[in-house]
Parts: C-alpha cells; sequence; structure tokens
C-alpha cells in the first residue's frame, strides 16, 4: 500500500446543460497523503467543489459527468464502485463538510438524531445505548454541552451548526475529510475557533483533510499541502513551504498573493490580476491562464503547459519553468 | 475639516424577544475627503448604522449631521435634495441590481428621478461618462447585470452610486462577496475614485486586512457599541480594547511566519435584545473583572485621537 | 471626458442592440411544448370567436328557433349537429366562447388592478396597512368564491356587467395575497433600498422596481384565475344565476342539455369540451411561464 490515501489521475469533469458544455475539471492530478491537510485554493469557478463532488460521486444527476480518469482511494477506484456501495462508503470512508451550516443541517430533526442517523446507516446493528453514547461523545468533541442534543438547529448559532456539521462528518472515523468553505459563512473569531477544532480533531481521527477554500490565509494557517487551481486544472501544487516561501511560482499565484491587502505593509495600490477566468464552455487552446498572464510567451496561446517539477514535492504548470531556465526565478 | 457626524445614535427595533439594541449611542466623526472604516461582526449593527446615516431607516434617537446641519429633521423635499449627496453602495452585486432594467436603465435612474439632467441625449451622455470612469466597456450599456460577471456589476453600482456626483458614500461591504483578484480592482478603483473626485467613505466590512488597506480611521463596533476609535495605523499596532485585540488575533494571515497558535477569543457574539447594563463584551472578555458588568461605558480618549471603551 | 470622445451618445447606444426581456422569455417559453400547445389553443379559440361572424349570422344561426331541424346529428352543415330548438350547436359553442372568455378576461381585469394596489400597498408598506387590509381580505376569503359571487350577482340583478363585478370582486383576495407575497420578495431587494436612497419616490419604486421583478408568480395567477372564471361564470349560467337562454353561453348549454343526455349526448359534450379545453390551454400557458419568466434563468 502506498502513502498516498488519495490519488486522483487525469480527472475530467464536465457539466451539460440544454445547449452547451462546460468543462469544469480538465486533467486534474492530485495526491493527498495520508493524515495530511491539503489546501485546495481558487476562485470562484476554479472547479473546487466539482472536484469533491467528483470524489463523493455527487456530481448532479444527467448534469454533471466523469468523462475520464481515475480516483484511487487506497487504491480504489471511486469511478468503478456501484451507487449502493458508494451510498455506503460515504460517511465511513469519505464525507463532506459544507459551506453553509444554515443549509446543511435539517430543521425538522433533533441534531442528536441527525447524528445518530449517520452512525445507524453504518451500523445498523449497533444498540441504542451504544449510538446515544457515540453522539454524547462526539458533540462533547466539539465543544457543544451534550444535553443539548434534544434541540433543533434553528436553536444554535452559525458557529454552533458548522460544528455539528463537522460531528456528522466526523461521526463514523472517514480516512477522508471534505470541507468546502467550511469557515466562509462564519465570522472571523468564530472561523478561528473551528478551524482549530479541525485541525485538532482531525490529527486525533488521523484522517486526512481536503481543504477547499479562496482564503490563502486559512491555508497558511492549517494546511500541510497546497493546490492552486485555475479554470479546472491544478496549475500549482507543493508543501506549505513550497508555496509560502519558495521564489518560483505560477504567475497566477503571484497574482493571487498580490490581490490580497497586505496587513504589515503599507500599499498604497493593490496589484489585481487583470481579467476574468476563461469561459468553461470554449477554453482557449493553449494556456488557460495566459490572456491574463503578465508574463506571456508566444508559446503560451498555442502549447498548454505540462508539470515542472521544481522539487520532489513541488510542481507548477507553465512554460516558465522549462528545466535548466534561468527565467523563471527573475 | 468633519464632513459628517452622528451624535448618540440610535436604533431599536421591537422583536417578540425584547428590545433590540441594534445601534446604541454611536458618535462617530468623518473628516471631507477621509475613509472611515467601521468594522465588526455580523449583528454588531454596521449595517444598520450606514442606513440610519443615509435615513433608509429611521433612528430612534440622536443626530446625523451633515456639513454642519442636522438632516433627522429634513422634511421630504429637503431630503430629497439631500440624497444627492449621499449615495450607498451595496455588499450582493446580485441583489443589488434590478435585473429587469439594462446597464444604462440602472445607472440613468437615479439621474431621471432627480430629474438633474435636462433631455435624454444628455442622460446617456452622462451615462456612457460614468461607465468609462468605473472602467466599463462600452458594450455593456445594453445587458443586463446577470449577463455580467460579480466584478462588473459591482462596478455598475459603484457608477450608479456616482450618478449624482455625491460627496459622501456609505460602502457596505462592498467587495466581501467578490473573489481575491476582482476585489482587488474595485478597492483600487474605489481609492482612485476618492483622489480624483474628493470623496468621503464610510466602509463597512468585516475583512480587517481590507479595512486596513483603504481607511485613514477606523472604528471597532461590537452588539450596537463602538468600542474602539482609532487613526487606523495606531488601531493596527496599538489595539487597546480587548475585543480589538481578540479580533487582530484571529485573522489568518497568508504567511507561515506568522502562523499563529490560534490565540482565540472564547464565545459567541450573542444578540443585543434588551442588554445588561456594564460592558457587553464582558462575557467573552480575557480580562474581565466584576467592576465590568456595573459601570456604564462611553469613548473615552485614552490617547491622542484614540478613543476606547472600556473600564480597564 | 476628452473631445476625442466627444460622441453622440445616443448613436453609440443604438450600435449596442437592447435585448428585450420578452423576446428572452417568449424564446425560452417556446422551449416548452406543453405551453406551446397551449397557448396555440388558447389563440384557436380566440380566433375562432372573434372571427365569428364572418361564418355564421348571431341571430340566424344561434338564436333563432328550427323546429323543424331539431337533434340533428352531426353533418356537413351543422358540424356538431342541433339542438333541441334547432339551433347549430358549433355556432352556439362559439358565441357561447365569445361571453366566457370575455367574461373571464374582463374578470381578471377588476380583480389585478384591485388586487395589485392592495397586495403592493400591503407588502410595500407594511405594519398597520398591512394589518388591516390582509385581515380584510381575510374575511372575503373565508366566502367560496363561487357562494360569493351568487350573492352578489343575487343582490346587484344577473346583468353581464353585474356578472363581471361579482366574479372580479371575489377574485380579489385571492389575487392581492399573491401580489403581496411575490411583493414581500422583493422589498428586501438591495435594488429597492438604493432607489430609495436616491429619493425614488414609493409609486416609481412600486410600478419600476418591484412590480416587473413580481410579474413570475402573477402572471401564473392571472392565466389560473381567468381559468377560473370560464368555469365559475358556466357554473352560474348552469344554476340559472349568470347567463340566461335564449343567449348561448356553455354552462347554460350544458344545463339544457342535460334532458337530452340520453339520446343526443353530443349536445353536453360539446360545451364541455370547450370548457375543458379553454381551461387547459392557459393552465399549460401559465405553468409555462412560470418557468420562462425567471430573469435568473439563462436562456
Amino acid at each position: 500500500m502506498s502513502e498516498n490515501l488519495l490519488e486522483i489521475r487525469n480527472l475530467h469533469v464536465t457539466y451539460k446543460t440544454d445547449d452547451d458544455e462546460i468543462f469544469a475539471l480538465n486533467g486534474v492530478d492530485l495526491k493527498v497523503k495520508k493524515g495530511e491537510t491539503l489546501g485546495l485554493v481558487g476562485e470562484t469557478g476554479a472547479g473546487k467543489t466539482t472536484m469533491a463532488l467528483s470524489i463523493m460521486r455527487l456530481l448532479p444527476d444527467r448534469v454533471g459527468f466523469i468523462k475520464q480518469g481515475e480516483i484511487l482511494l487506497e487504491d480504489m477506484n471511486l469511478i468503478k464502485v456501484t451507487e449502493a456501495d458508494m451510498r455506503l462508503m460515504r460517511g465511513q470512508d469519505v464525507s463532506m463538510i459544507f459551506q453553509d451550516p444554515m443549509t446543511s443541517l435539517n430543521p425538522i430533526h433533533t441534531v442528536g438524531h441527525q447524528i445518530a442517523e449517520v452512525l445507524f446507516l453504518h451500523h445498523p446493528n449497533a444498540a441504542a445505548n451504544e449510538i446515544e453514547q457515540k453522539v454524547d461523545d462526539m458533540m462533547e468533541m466539539v465543544g457543544i454541552p451534550s444535553d443539548r442534543k434534544a434541540e433543533y438547529p434553528h436553536q444554535f448559532s452559525g458557529g454552533m451548526k458548522q460544528r455539528i456539521v463537522i460531528a456528522i462528518a466526523l461521526a463514523c472515523n472517514p480516512k477522508l475529510l471534505l470541507a468546502d468553505e467550511p469557515t466562509t459563512a462564519l465570522d472571523v473569531t468564530i472561523q478561528a475557533q473551528v478551524l482549530k477544532m479541525m485541525n485538532d480533531l482531525k490529527d486525533s481521527f488521523n484522517a486526512s483533510m481536503i481543504l477547499i477554500t479562496h482564503d490563502l490565509g486559512v491555508v497558511a494557517q492549517i494546511c500541510d499541502s497546497v493546490a492552486i487551481m485555475y479554470a479546472g486544472e491544478i496549475i500549482e501544487v507543493g508543501s506549505a513551504v513550497d508555496i509560502f516561501e519558495s521564489e518560483s511560482h505560477h504567475p497566477y499565484t503571484v497574482g493571487l498573493f498580490g490581490a490580497i491587502p497586505d496587513m504589515t505593509k503599507k500599499t498604497r495600490r493593490l496589484n489585481p490580476i487583470d481579467g476574468l477566468m476563461p469561459d468553461p464552455t470554449s477554453l482557449p487552446l493553449g494556456c488557460r491562464f495566459a490572456e491574463r498572464c503578465p508574463r506571456r510567451e508566444d508559446i503560451c496561446a498555442s502549447e498548454r503547459p505540462s508539470v515542472m517539477q521544481m522539487s520532489a514535492t513541488h510542481g507548477i504548470k507553465c512554460h516558465l519553468f522549462k528545466r535548466g531556465d534561468e527565467r523563471a526565478t527573475a | 475639516m468633519p464632513l459628517l457626524e452622528t451624535k448618540g445614535l440610535k436604533k431599536y427595533f421591537e422583536t417578540p424577544r425584547g428590545l433590540l439594541h441594534a445601534v446604541d449611542d454611536v458618535n462617530l466623526v468623518i473628516n471631507a475627503g477621509e475613509t472611515l472604516g467601521v468594522v465588526g461582526e455580523s449583528g454588531c449593527g454596521k449595517s444598520t448604522l450606514g442606513r440610519l446615516i443615509l435615513r433608509l431607516l429611521e433612528p430612534t434617537a440622536g443626530e446625523v449631521v451633515f456639513d454642519g446641519q442636522n438632516i433627522l429633521g429634513y422634511d421630504q423635499p429637503r431630503m430629497k435634495e439631500m440624497r444627492k449627496q449621499m449615495q450607498i453602495i451595496f455588499q450582493d452585486p446580485f441583489s443589488s441590481l434590478n435585473p429587469r432594467m439594462t446597464v444604462s436603465e440602472i445607472i440613468a435612474e437615479p439621474i431621471k428621478v432627480t430629474r438633474a439632467l435636462p433631455t435624454q441625449d444628455a442622460i446617456l451622455e452622462r451615462v456612457f461618462d460614468l461607465m468609462g470612469i468605473v472602467g466599463l466597456a462600452e458594450r455593456f450599456v445594453n445587458t443586463y447585470p446577470h449577463e455580467l460577471d460579480g466584478g462588473r456589476r459591482q462596478r455598475i453600482g459603484v457608477a450608479r452610486a456616482l450618478a449624482l456626483n455625491p460627496r459622501f458614500i456609505v460602502c457596505d461591504e462592498p467587495v466581501s462577496a467578490l473573489d481575491v483578484s476582482i476585489q482587488a480592482q474595485i478597492l483600487n478603483l474605489m481609492m482612485d475614485l476618492q483622489e480624483d473626485m474628493g470623496l468621503t467613505y464610510m466602509f463597512i466590512t468585516h475583512d480587517l486586512s481590507v479595512v486596513k488597506h483603504i481607511s485613514n480611521n477606523i472604528a471597532v463596533m461590537y452588539l450596537g457599541q463602538c468600542v474602539e476609535l482609532a487613526a487606523t495605523d495606531e488601531l493596527f499596532t496599538q489595539p487597546l480594547h480587548p475585543y480589538t485585540q481578540g479580533l487582530l488575533d484571529a485573522i489568518p494571515v497568508p504567511s507561515l511566519s506568522a502562523k499563529k497558535h490560534f490565540n482565540i477569543m472564547k464565545g459567541e457574539v450573542t444578540s443585543p435584545v434588551d442588554p445588561n447594563p456594564g460592558c457587553r463584551f464582558a462575557p467573552r472578555c480575557p480580562r474581565v473583572t466584576p467592576s465590568c458588568a456595573e459601570q456604564e461605558l462611553e469613548l473615552r480618549e485614552r490617547r491622542p485621537g484614540h478613543f476606547v471603551s472600556c473600564c480597564r | 471626458m476628452s473631445e476625442t470622445t466627444r460622441f453622440n451618445a445616443s448613436a453609440v447606444i443604438h450600435k449596442y442592440k437592447k435585448k428585450s426581456q420578452w423576446r428572452t422569455i417568449w424564446l425560452r417559453l417556446k422551449k416548452n411544448r406543453l405551453a406551446m400547445f397551449g397557448l396555440a389553443l388558447f389563440i384557436l379559440m380566440m380566433t375562432a370567436v372573434v372571427t365569428a361572424d364572418m361564418y355564421y349570422d348571431y341571430e340566424e344561426d344561434a338564436l333563432s328557433q328550427n323546429l323543424s331541424n331539431r337533434f340533428n346529428d352531426p353533418s356537413r352543415e351543422h358540424p356538431l349537429g342541433t339542438d333541441q330548438y334547432g339551433r347549430d350547436v358549433m355556432a352556439r359553442v362559439v358565441y357561447g366562447g365569445r361571453i366566457s372568455l370575455f367574461v373571464g378576461l374582463a374578470t381578471i381585469c377588476v380583480s389585478l388592478t384591485a388586487g395589485s394596489i392592495i397586495g403592493a400597498a400591503a407588502a410595500y408598506y407594511g405594519g398597520k396597512v398591512d394589518e388591516v387590509l390582509m385581515r380584510f381580505m381575510d374575511i372575503f376569503l373565508a366566502i367560496p368564491n363561487t357562494l360569493m359571487a351568487i350573492t352578489l350577482v343575487a343582490a346587484l340583478g344577473s346583468s353581464l356587467v353585474n356578472l363581471i363585478l361579482a366574479m372580479g370582486i371575489s377574485q380579489i383576495p385571492r389575487m392581492s395575497r399573491i401580489v403581496r407575497s411575490s411583493v414581500l420578495s422583493i422589498v428586501g431587494q438591495e435594488y429597492v433600498e438604493a432607489a430609495r436612497a436616491c429619493g425614488t419616490s414609493d409609486a416609481r419604486i412600486i410600478f419600476r422596481h418591484i412590480l416587473p421583478n413580481a410579474m413570475g408568480p402573477i402572471l401564473v395567477q392571472v392565466t389560473q384565475t381567468v381559468a377560473r372564471s370560464v368555469i365559475t361564470i358556466s357554473s352560474l349560467s348552469f344554476i340559472g344565476l349568470g347567463i340566461s337562454e335564449p343567449t348561448p353561453e356553455w354552462g347554460s348549454m350544458l344545463s339544457e342539455a342535460r334532458s337530452q343526455l340520453r339520446y343526443h349526448p353530443h349536445l353536453a359534450i360539446a360545451p364541455g369540451v370547450a370548457i375543458v379545453m379553454a381551461v387547459m390551454s392557459l393552465t399549460l400557458l401559465g405553468d409555462g411561464f412560470r418557468d420562462a419568466l425567471d430573469p435568473r434563468l439563462k436562456n
């Protein structure tokens, strides 16, 4: 068995609408090691959520299609698994936390019931008191007194609801946790609480986590490695050190960092990335970022770059980094 | 020179659970040509404050002094005249634009309503003018907002706010719904406009890095009250209120060297329904003393130009 | 702006053609087969009703008795046969449609106008205005529609105008509720607040910013109300309170055909099918509108 828990190879996903085909993922390769937290960073429409939904096999029916590629979870190809088996694996092997805690809980069931439900689904033979015990444990673990389990979601604040969602996601000891912008809907002080808790829990459960976010700050705080997505591709991947401290980066990564107001420096103007993400129904021929790229060359418009390995962990999908090329680190 | 001042501004809402003190005795000053950042978490009353200043909501008590005059006493015709000078930019570029109107109709609407320009041609010319100012290409003039992306929509919102040549604009989280790269475009635009036209902003946000970038002064709000008010640099280097300190500590910084060991503020924001006397932050405060619950607090000048409402 | 960009703004704006929203709605509606079927059926009926005078003479075919031609079976001359007085059934169905569809459309004018004003005012001003108007509407809503119409007709006397008024008024509560809920969902939108921030008058806000966006559910309700009115007028005529003999009307035709049901069922089937067609076409169309009117949907 390899040290990778999850390996995605050349994943292509499209969405079909009445008159268009949207190319959401275009050849994604990704590895997640056991016990690691991977930050998946990108802007709206980069394909982050599509990636999570593909892993969960929850792409919308008759609209989203996995065109090609493999998603290997401990050497089992999730794309080939039957729907019935997949249903059992959700929660047990992979589980997901959604962005909006307000809508991801069912308003007419108590929170205790909702945690118990997932336990019962995966342990149909478990005794009722065992499940009750586990529900209490889970609630205490996410920092909510277990005597509140008979309350309904609307009786909790946003931060508390997200804690309950996390408790549900972790209840069956999943090997892989997918967190889709879990703190975007929360206030900063609550975000800090929830992030810390997620990080601690992930360690104590010995799970891996993919944290989907657009906030590089969050990534720096808790991720071990980082993948940066643009227009359905991973354009740069590396350890946290590679991304935050190395010299060479994909021009889009440079742009992302430049666009955040720097708390430590006083600058009058920010450096936004010009232009917009390409239309996912008709992607450009060459590099997808070429049109907005400040360091574009002739080759970028015609030829799609492949991944240039800067080090064992650090890969960049850009023509600037052809082996031995001096211009790159300029 | 102060352009806008609020004096003892209050807004209470009646709710089934009691009286909600959404904005409670807020005193602020904004100088002409400057930006006041208003920061706080959801439910702290910052958006309500912005709407009170524009009289989109009627305050329960207090004064809003614009250019030396209390506008709360104005009757309807005078207020209508006044509205040309103060405008608002909203957070959500989806719900802030009428989906049944084209870009040109949306930008022209304030001009038509106030009859600021006499002819259709003059209005159109002004619309193109404004589109140029906010960086919207001519070809979008007859498109509908839902055909455009978030950044362009927000530019329409900015153009509409500028249509009447206002002096003062309330910006209610204008970049929170946008992606970082687009957010930077809009922030640059707003700062350029301020320089070119001498605009005065009240910039409401929950994002401390954005507010630091754009503001001259910052007011920190907690449960309807202003707990700290200071110049931006002063606030970030020497925050005095424990809440401000906790807020600054909670920001995730995109750098490994600044990795924090999660210096986390405990508890959650409650809602200011029939609040107890004394400091509203006391239940979460790491440095709370028994006397905190008793004393009535007000902003006091601790250092020159730096006001704090804390009993310590 | 510099002098190089001095241009004729109205010339420039014409370069970029405005896509009419009605056109987009129409394109979307066109994709919905059932809705198009409903629309075609409705247009067909309207055309038949409007052009009736071109092939029938009202007095001659629909009213005057011709006792030698009683109970004819359908033939070339009388496509739907003749009734017990020897009148052409087809002619009577077509002229009956005039009454039903006219009453349906006139009713909707009454209830839509009053309902929109009441509903929009209740939602926009809220508070006490809302409370008073809506409780008042609740009282009316408690009385069944048809019963209400019967009461009004009985009180006012059964003329066509009174009939329209009675039915229109009885639909107002339902209409105003729909308008109110639909306006309520728009009133909190930020573009309404933006309009208020530049001093727009309440009337302009309601008519320019709110109602156009609240149209979807209202239009669906309009088609359904017309359909319901067709049924109501028929029921009223059926029990003898609506349009009375010898004026042709679907309900009264049905009522008369009851006695002949055993031997001449086509006398009842013809107006019956007409009612079904009218109601179905409008309902299908209404469903289509609901989907086509959402501006956020892309074509």
